[in-house]
């Protein structure tokens, strides 16, 4: 599915750079796994979910879980970008006092809906956001994206089986599928396919897409999910994807130090991504 | 004593509708009148601590105030990370009740104690510890809960212990509680069950002419300084009694607490509480207590040899 990745739009590769900008000035970073998030929150933020970011806690958003912590550059860049804050405040990114932290931070930052970075836990918060929906008598979605190595976590398999036995169809779980940990592939570190027919065996609608296809992302996530099941959506993904030194490369899941000189040639790369 | 709690929670449910009841894999009847008046605000989620507390959080952040409810040993344990995560960083108002805190559990084993459930609750910023020592003191101490903020986690006992905080008192969380005034030689500094025990060494040491206070501390964190200052600077020998690891419990939280308070005087202060290791007993809560030298006549005995010649009459 890697192989029919269609090249980043301007859109893209914009969000791109202000993972990179955010990134030079903090001095480190978790690139590869935001690089792989960018389409997926790109086109939930475009296309799906409801919100305002001019009143974040408007009780009848969506709420959208980044329970891939680490892959919060990407988020910030989504969240500057729709005027949840300043695109300046990614300038600050991981300073002392700083709001945008290396993980990110419920209470500091607007749109932000959980603190994550230990993994595992963005399902499970979920569950309980849309039970409450269900209580209050609310409609809105919540969407929680997670890392195909997060998943190796036994907790999102206890909150699955939960969101299945409430039939939480108005919960949609979203794994971003790059195929690599910090270690190396997932399918050498711990392998967790077949993936689709896991999420199915717990009692979700499961689809597959290519993560970094917009308009099928834009149709998978506008998809209406089916009465009384919870959705996972499959979103194949390149980590890194955009600045070739860092595609499918696990030296890339984190990187403090890089040198400034590589920020042009990384924006270089970006640019040469175009149709 | 959980009867008690389990029935506060239904009786705070039907007062306020914010009011859930979380439950793992609890006996069969559990809360029955909560689950056939509120079936929509009772659940039983499964032996699956981890998503418990994390739903939980969910649910709190939309205005909830869950109480959830399972073994003491699995509820601080197994699934620590999220409390610290997902309820303390977050600050929410969840509530976690803990069966068969101390040695309840002793004749099913030493997975299933709970000896070191205070230290690990107490190192949670912003986790309120409650180690009640009856059934009308949690009573009490359970209408408090609903309207504080942050994270409580509820040590319960194993049920039917003797009655001794006085039905019309008053609780206020955070404010240690005078079971018996003592002379202002020795003064008990005790939590859950071991009030009892306390009040009973108390009375041993009293035919022998010493005349201890009893000081309970129904909330371990935030410790009640100001008691603790008034004791310590009354009395030269304060006695931590608890049926918790002597790590990190209460015995632990007012060593931390002298140290720091830098009296001069100080008063000297003698830790009981369990040793460092897991028993390899089975039996009754009472044996293991009296094994490790926790029975009433056991505790008067350290009294007296700490206090001979040492503490002033």
């Amino acid at each position: 599915m890697h192989d029919v990745t269609p090249p980043l739009d301007e859109r893209s590769r914009q969000l791109r750079l202000l993972v990179l900008r955010a990134m030079e000035q903090g001095g480190r970073g978790h690139p590869g796994p935001a690089l792989s998030l960018i389409e997926i929150l790109r086109v939930l933020y475009d296309d799906l979910l409801r919100y305002r970011p001019e009143q974040p806690d408007w009780r009848e958003r969506d709420r959208c879980i980044l329970s891939k912590g680490h892959g919060c550059l990407a988020l910030y860049a989504l969240l500057a970008d729709k005027g949840f804050f300043p695109v300046e405040a990614l300038d600050t990114f991981c300073r002392f006092d700083s709001m945008l932290g290396g993980h990110p931070e419920r209470g500091k930052i607007p749109g932000v809906e959980a603190s994550t970075g230990s993994l595992g836990h963005g399902l499970s918060i979920g569950v309980g956001l849309a039970l409450a929906a269900r209580l209050q008598g609310r409609a809105h979605r919540v969407v929680v994206v997670m890392g195909d190595g997060e998943i190796n976590e036994g907790s999102v398999w206890e909150a699955a089986m939960s969101a299945a036995m409430h039939r939480l169809d108005a919960l949609t779980a979203i794994v971003d599928c790059n195929g690599m940990q910090s270690y190396g592939p997932t399918r050498e570190v711990l392998n967790m396919e077949p993936l689709a027919q896991k999420w199915q065996s717990f009692g979700f609608t499961t689809r597959e897409v290519n993560g970094h296809d917009v308009p099928a992302l834009r149709a998978t996530f506008t998809t209406p999910p089916e009465p009384g099941r919870p959705t996972a959506i499959l979103c194949r993904t390149v980590k890194g994807k955009g600045i070739p030194v860092a595609e499918h490369n696990p030296a890339w899941h984190h990187q403090s130090r890089i040198a400034p000189e590589r920020f042009a040639a990384m924006r270089q790369a970006l640019s040469q991504e175009t149709p | 004593m959980r009867q008690s709690a389990l029935n506060a929670v239904f009786q705070l449910a039907q007062h306020d509708e914010r009011v859930l009841f979380i439950g793992s894999d609890l006996g069969v009847g559990t809360l029955q009148a909560f689950r056939d008046a509120f079936p929509n605000r009772f659940f039983m989620e499964g032996i699956a601590e981890q998503h418990l507390i994390g739903m939980a959080a969910g649910l709190a952040m939309e205005g909830f105030i869950p109480y959830v409810n399972t073994i003491a040993s699995f509820l601080t344990r197994r699934c620590l990370e999220q409390i610290a995560i997902d309820l303390c960083l977050h600050r929410l108002p969840v509530r976690l009740i803990g069966n068969g805190g101390g040695l309840v559990y002793a004749p099913l084993g030493p997975t299933h104690l709970a000896t070191d459930d205070l230290a690990l609750m107490r190192a949670q910023p912003d986790m309120t510890v409650l180690a009640p020592c009856d059934a009308v003191q949690m009573t009490a101490c359970m209408q408090q809960t609903l309207h504080h903020p942050g994270p409580i986690y509820i040590r319960l006992a194993k049920g039917g212990d003797r009655v001794v905080f006085p039905a019309d008192a008053r609780v206020t969380l955070g404010e240690a509680v005078t079971l018996r005034p003592g002379n202002d030689r020795v003064m008990f500094l005790t939590t859950g069950i071991m009030a009892q025990r306390a009040l009973e060494a108390a009375e041993r040491l009293a035919a022998t002419g010493i005349d201890c206070g009893v000081l309970h501390l129904h909330t371990v964190k935030p410790l009640d300084e100001a008691a603790i200052l008034a004791a310590a600077r009354r009395h030269p020998l304060l006695v931590t009694l608890e049926e918790h690891s002597r790590i990190g419990g209460l015995g632990a939280a007012v060593a931390e607490w002298l140290a720091d308070a830098d009296l001069h005087p100080a008063p000297r202060l003698l830790r009981l509480g369990l040793p460092d290791r897991f028993p390899h007993h089975y039996g009754s809560q009472e044996a293991h207590l009296s094994a490790l030298g926790l029975d009433p006549e056991a505790i008067a005995q350290r009294v007296v040899a700490w206090t001979n010649g040492r503490v002033p009459a």
